[in-house]
């Protein structure tokens, strides 16, 4: 597996990075041998395995038994409101706001 | 040389409680140890002075009243930067997040002020959590209080180095790779990463959210159970902490470990590991065989796909994650011509070379025509390790290992060099992808009195039995062995 000075630049994009030309070398370098290294999970059989996805465990079992713990649906919330009275404190961090709105360089000319 | 303090959670207790000190007196002693040492370790970033003595003061009028106080009324404790405090700025050592200042407090530590702790500030860490030295912070590296020519371990280096130098009780960090308890090897301090769930996420600032956990650093098993048994528990904050009742984890930690089977995978005891660590290591499994645990021989055989497989998760979690950082809402803004202009100029300049290697490596698992051979196999190999420790944990209590490779590095050792540095993590990233707790704690030191470190691992939520067999260890000698 390489990767190129294309695949560099176009990752970053993809990212919103801006490299320089020595970081684009710099990481094209550095990230052709971590996906060598990576490319080891190629040797693995897969077929029917099922990706792990989620990451909620259930306690089938009482704390410290070592017995397996089946892993369950996320539990899920009632979908009610709930006050969130913070606009004043988050716009307050904003680089340039004008409230209630944050303020960004014009999007779409006319 | 390292001097951790000789206070402990139950000192202080005791102490406030016979008024022979007041919360504010053990601030200031603190206080004055971080004026003391911080020039020279850089473990913290921000002191938060004047939340501390408020919330001393509070304690000693408590005490005054006769109320009741929390179980850790007036211990000063550290946090990570990268966890949200309200009123106190928050880089996630990041020139990012140079100014912000969090509106709210993460759950974590809400907790732990309410148990009466004393936050004493804020602790250096790689930036957005990404490192294994700390010497990706944008603030400079921390250096560890053992041997002050190497790092500390990361990413929570700053933490690790506060306890091991008596410039705090106890201190919070989180682990994704390995980013509590490696450090806590490196600096020799006892440091645990609790069952993915256990601990609210909530203010905690982002990295690979179904990898990232919060836990503690403290001088000795019992603080650590204790710290653990404040923070843990359901937070309808955080939709993925689990609703599973949370100990005291204090309460069993003396018990005999008398019969407990631990298993030794061989695989973690292979080609690249020093040979005073292993030694030592095997001298702590010894140790608790003497004191009646079975030794169980393991294999465990995708323990080798574990540090790629992590690098590909983590990477593209973090690559999601990291996008809020435009300069839109909080945090760095770089101005330009146009929107586009002004997000890649804003993280050009805001983030630092190792940050921007993971987000292109994490973007580049996820971009078409990579999803399947990256980001999807590594989600299955990730199933395969964590049926790998299922499978052990029908046959054995606990699993045993070293928490790394080696001892602490020196700085600048492996900076050049991603994939080295990745390789440190070998032994811890395995419990991250598992969702497992874990503690390591120290055994003993190398002939160059560095710090060795023994990972215990357990299944989901058994933090209590991995504490219990950690304090056995402790009991029995097994720090200085």
């Amino acid at each position: 597996m390489t990767i190129s000075r294309e695949d560099v630049l176009r990752v970053a994009e993809l990212a919103q990075l801006e490299l320089t030309p020595e970081e684009a070398e710099l990481y094209r370098g550095q990230l052709d041998e971590i996906l060598n290294y990576i490319g080891k999970l190629q040797k693995l059989d897969v077929t029917n395995v099922e990706p792990m996805t989620q990451m909620s465990f259930g306690s089938a079992e009482p704390a410290g038994s070592s017995a397996s713990v089946r892993q369950e649906e996320t539990d899920l919330r009632e979908d009610k409101l709930r006050p969130c009275n913070i606009a004043d404190a988050v716009l307050e961090q904003a680089p340039d706001s004008a409230k209630p709105f944050f303020r960004v360089p014009k999007v779409i000319e006319r | 040389m390292s001097a951790a303090t000789a206070w402990t959670v139950a000192s202080i207790q005791a102490a406030l409680r016979a008024k022979k000190v007041s919360a504010r007196e053990i601030a200031t002693e603190f206080y004055a140890s971080i004026d003391r040492r911080n020039p020279d370790l850089n473990a913290y970033l921000t002191l938060s002075r004047e939340r501390a003595f408020a919330q001393a003061d509070r304690v000693d009028v408590a005490t005054a009243c006769g109320e009741k106080l929390g179980p850790l009324a007036g211990v000063p404790i550290a946090v990570k930067d990268v966890i949200s405090t309200a009123g106190v700025r928050t880089t996630c050592g990041s020139k990012t997040l140079e100014t912000y200042v969090p509106p709210y407090d993460a759950t974590a530590v809400a907790r732990l002020e309410k148990a009466g702790a004393v936050i004493l500030g804020k602790t250096n860490c790689d930036e957005f959590a990404m490192g294994s030295s700390n010497e990706n912070s944008a603030y400079g590296p921390v250096r560890n209080p053992v041997a002050m020519d190497r790092v500390p371990g990361g990413s929570s280096g700053g933490s690790a180095a506060a306890v091991a130098a008596g410039m705090a009780v106890a201190a919070l960090g989180t682990d994704t790779g390995g980013s509590i308890r490696q450090p806590g090897a490196c600096c020799g301090v006892p440091a645990m990463m609790p069952t993915y769930g256990r601990v609210s996420r909530y203010g905690l600032i982002a990295f690979a959210s179904s990898l990232d956990r919060i836990g503690p650093f403290a001088t000795n098993v019992a603080d650590t159970a204790a710290i653990m048994s404040v923070i843990a528990g359901h937070d309808e904050n955080d939709a993925t902490s689990a609703a599973v009742a949370s100990p005291d984890y204090a309460a069993g930690i003396e018990q005999a470990v008398q019969g407990l089977r631990i298993g030794v995978p061989e695989e973690y005891f292979g080609e690249g590991i020093d040979s005073q660590v292993k030694a030592k290591v095997l001298a702590g499994i010894a140790l608790l065989e003497k004191l009646g645990c079975k030794r169980v021989s393991l294999k465990m055989p995708h323990t080798e796909y574990a540090i790629a497989t992590y690098y590909i998760v983590a990477t593209a979690e973090a690559s999601s994650n990291l996008a809020r950082y435009d300069g839109v809402r909080y945090g760095l803004r770089v101005p330009g011509a146009t929107l586009i202009d002004m997000y890649r100029k804003t993280r050009e300049r805001g983030f630092g070379a190792e940050v921007k290697r993971r987000l292109m490596l994490g973007t580049y698992a996820l971009s078409s025509g990579y999803y399947d051979a990256y980001y999807l196999r590594a989600q299955k190999v990730r199933a395969l390790i964590a049926r790998d420790f299922s499978e052990a944990f029908q046959k054995v209590d606990a699993i045993v290992t070293p928490t790394a490779p080696t001892p602490a590095f020196k700085l600048g050792e492996k900076t050049a060099d991603p994939l080295q540095m990745y390789l440190a993590d070998i032994y811890t990233v395995t419990g991250s992808l598992a969702g497992i707790p874990g503690i390591s704690v120290p055994c003993g030191v190398t002939k160059e009195k560095l710090p060795i470190g023994v990972q215990i691992l357990g299944p989901h939520f058994s933090e209590s039995r991995v504490l219990q067999l950690a304090r056995a260890f402790e009991k029995a000698g097994g720090f200085t062995i």
